[in-house]
């Protein structure tokens, strides 16, 4: 990018530049309105809010609408805020996304390293994973649940979204493997490494960008998801997306925007941490295959 | 020290036949190759003796013992990858002492395993970097390095040299060979370099479609190559071929030769092929057995001399090759630089008729 404004004089390059700049500013401002206009309710006080405009600066900062959000707000009958529910998608994301990701890297280690009769059919059955949409499981899946006992708990759901995930995992790890030489495999082996030692010692140390994709990937997707949470959770154990919605649609008289908003960013901001802080690996972790180091 | 036993090994995936029935036999402390084109079975067999990969049928021993059905790690065997293959994620010195931590070495012998290693390969002041940060050469020796450390009874080399530069390559080679005197380990390495082949094996096994082609020491193979394909393949410039007709000369079978200046006849020595007069056949002679004239020679009856018309003249240096064509065939002739004619000029070669080979066209097998 840079080479193409090297041989122009000097005062039009610096034109471009700020045309350049002056666009990224107006799609970046664009872009990030909805979010600074949530953020601007959620401080504001109702009264602001009826009396105001949308966009406009809030005149006095509080943080009522937070604390309210979070601790005594009301989602049905129940008020006590989202802080529960909170919890309730923390419980279900950790092991979810800590398993879900173990086993996707297993299996594509072993569909890369150990390649046993029909593991190439074995892959793209697992690839259909890919594409079947959630509502198609709904029923099978609540049938199997019920027969397995687990309906309505948090462990169904866990199993739910470990089962659902695999096959992103399992495409993530098996793509990122197989860029990694056989011949490694081979000399562990004759090193005297067997099936588990060489996956500790060989595979998993040279995963870490795999490993964050898959998380991120996991993460985000549980974090975020609503239709296998409304419908294979029950009252207390709902995950914060079922609390929101509730909160949202629960009115009594008055409709709290600011309270609404501020719900919606403590629901959005862990996945919001969880791209600033592993984002860049995420970037290098999808072209990590492609361009080899 | 191993000795390698190889009994009629044969492969196949499916209805492929990739070996068919491989038989080698190498004493402890030889340094064997195995040498073929792409796709003629070496790195297979290489794979099969270190129990990468199964065999169909066949036995292979290592030290008197038949390790068929033997995982890697209990075969005593240590291999050099093409591509290296050090752990990417762990230090040179753990790289080396891998092997042995897996196998519960006491941690202070390891130390003394990895210190002697690293000062035989000089490697030392390299134990703490990735193999990352080490050089095309550098990582050649760790990889070398990790093979060494176990002192298994039987090292394998799978194309080690393969992936340096060419005068890099000159330097390892000689290195492994120097390895190898001192330490009378035995060794089965592949390649498909005939240099390396040459310079390097006690015992070559050259290899084409799954067959042993010949299995001999480098003389053997460089004198008395058993057909055409082992006779072409090992040498550089490679053996030349000219297709002629075997005559009778009175006391012995000779073959006639159109070399652009006239025909002329070429004897064969010790009663060969009296019996095949009228027959045609592949003349084999290498490029250094036709030359300038030596004055030396000239008393020799197992020299002769023969008119010829040059096509094409290459100086190399040291020689220049003198390309002429012979029955429409193209042969090179070494040549001293100061003897060499301009193309198109008629120049006396000299032949050296002991080192004359015959082999059938069709079978393209040697004639007795």
């Amino acid at each position: 990018m840079s080479s193409f404004s090297a041989d122009t004089p000097h005062s039009s390059s610096t034109m471009g530049r700020i045309f350049i700049y002056g666009i990224l500013l107006i799609v970046a401002g664009y872009f990030l309105l909805p979010l600074i206009v949530m953020l601007f309710t959620s401080v504001k006080s109702m009264e602001e809010i009826r009396t105001g405009s949308l966009i406009s600066f809030p005149t006095s900062i509080t943080f009522e609408a937070w604390s309210k959000a979070w601790s005594s707000a009301c989602t049905g009958v129940e008020c006590s805020g989202l802080s529960g529910y909170f919890w309730n998608s923390v419980w279900l994301v950790t092991p979810t996304v800590t398993i879900s990701t173990f086993l996707g890297a297993l299996n594509g280690y072993v569909l890369t390293k150990w390649n046993f009769k029909g593991a190439n059919v074995f892959f793209s059955m697992l690839l259909i994973g890919c594409f079947i949409p959630f509502q198609v499981i709904l029923l099978p899946m609540a049938r199997t649940l019920g027969f397995l006992g687990l309906a309505g708990t948090t462990t169904g759901l866990i199993m739910v979204h470990i089962i659902y995930g695999l096959s992103f995992t399992t495409l993530f790890f098996r793509n990122f493997y197989v860029s990694i030489p056989n011949e490694l495999v081979k000399a562990a082996k004759i090193d005297g490494a067997g099936f588990f030692m060489i996956f500790w010692k060989i595979m998993l140390p040279l995963s870490i960008p795999i490993i964050v994709v898959s998380v991120i990937w996991q993460f985000t997707q549980i974090w975020n998801d609503f239709l296998f949470g409304v419908v294979f959770s029950a009252g207390e154990a709902q995950p914060i997306t079922v609390a929101l919605n509730n909160l949202v649609n629960t009115s009594t008289g008055v409709k709290e925007y600011n309270v609404d908003m501020a719900a919606a960013i403590i629901a959005a901001l862990p996945t919001l941490f969880v791209y600033v802080v592993a984002g860049k690996y995420f970037v290098r972790g999808l072209t990590a295959g492609a361009v080899k180091g | 020290m191993g000795a390698l036993t190889i009994k009629n090994v044969c492969k196949s995936y499916g209805p492929v036949d990739i070996l068919k029935g491989i038989d080698i036999d190498i004493q402890a402390g030889e340094f064997l190759i195995l040498v073929g084109p792409s796709g003629c079975g070496k790195s297979t067999l290489l794979n099969m003796i270190a129990g990468l990969d199964g065999i169909t049928s066949g036995e292979i021993q290592i030290d008197g013992r038949v390790v068929n059905n033997l995982p890697p790690k209990d075969r005593d065997i240590a291999m050099v990858f093409q591509s290296y293959a050090l752990y990417p994620n762990m230090n040179i010195r753990r790289n080396i002492s891998f092997g042995l931590e897996i196998r519960k070495v006491p941690k202070s012998e390891q130390d003394r395993i990895v210190n002697e290693v690293a000062s035989m390969l000089q490697i030392d002041n390299l134990l703490d970097r990735k193999p990352s940060q080490l050089s095309g050469g550098q990582r050649q020796r760790v990889a070398m390095g990790r093979a060494l450390a176990r002192k298994p009874a039987l090292y394998l080399f799978d194309e080690p040299l393969s992936n340096l530069d060419a005068k890099l390559r000159v330097d390892m080679r000689t290195e492994i060979k120097m390895l190898h005197e001192r330490l009378k380990t035995t060794i089965v390495y592949v390649t498909h370099d005939q240099i390396e082949a040459m310079t390097l094996a006690d015992k070559i096994a050259v290899m084409k479609g799954g067959i042993v082609q010949q299995f001999g020491s480098p003389r053997q193979l460089y004198d008395d190559p058993s057909n055409m394909f082992v006779a072409g393949f090992m040498g550089s410039p490679s053996m030349n071929f000219v297709p002629c007709k075997v005559v009778d000369m009175g006391n012995e079978a000779g073959v006639e030769i159109d070399g652009g200046a006239g025909t002329f006849r070429l004897p064969i020595k010790s009663n060969q092929l009296k019996s095949s007069v009228g027959q045609e056949v592949m003349l084999g002679i290498r490029p250094e057995k036709v030359t300038h004239k030596i004055e030396s020679h000239l008393e020799d009856p197992n020299f002769h001399l023969a008119k010829c018309r040059v096509s094409i003249k290459e100086p190399t240096g040291p020689d220049t090759h003198i390309f002429v064509h012979m029955n429409g065939a193209k042969v090179v002739c070494r040549s001293n630089p100061d003897s060499a004619k301009e193309p198109g000029e008629e120049m006396e070669m000299m032949f050296d008729l002991s080192k004359m080979v015959f082999f059938d066209p069709k079978t393209e097998e040697r004639l007795v």
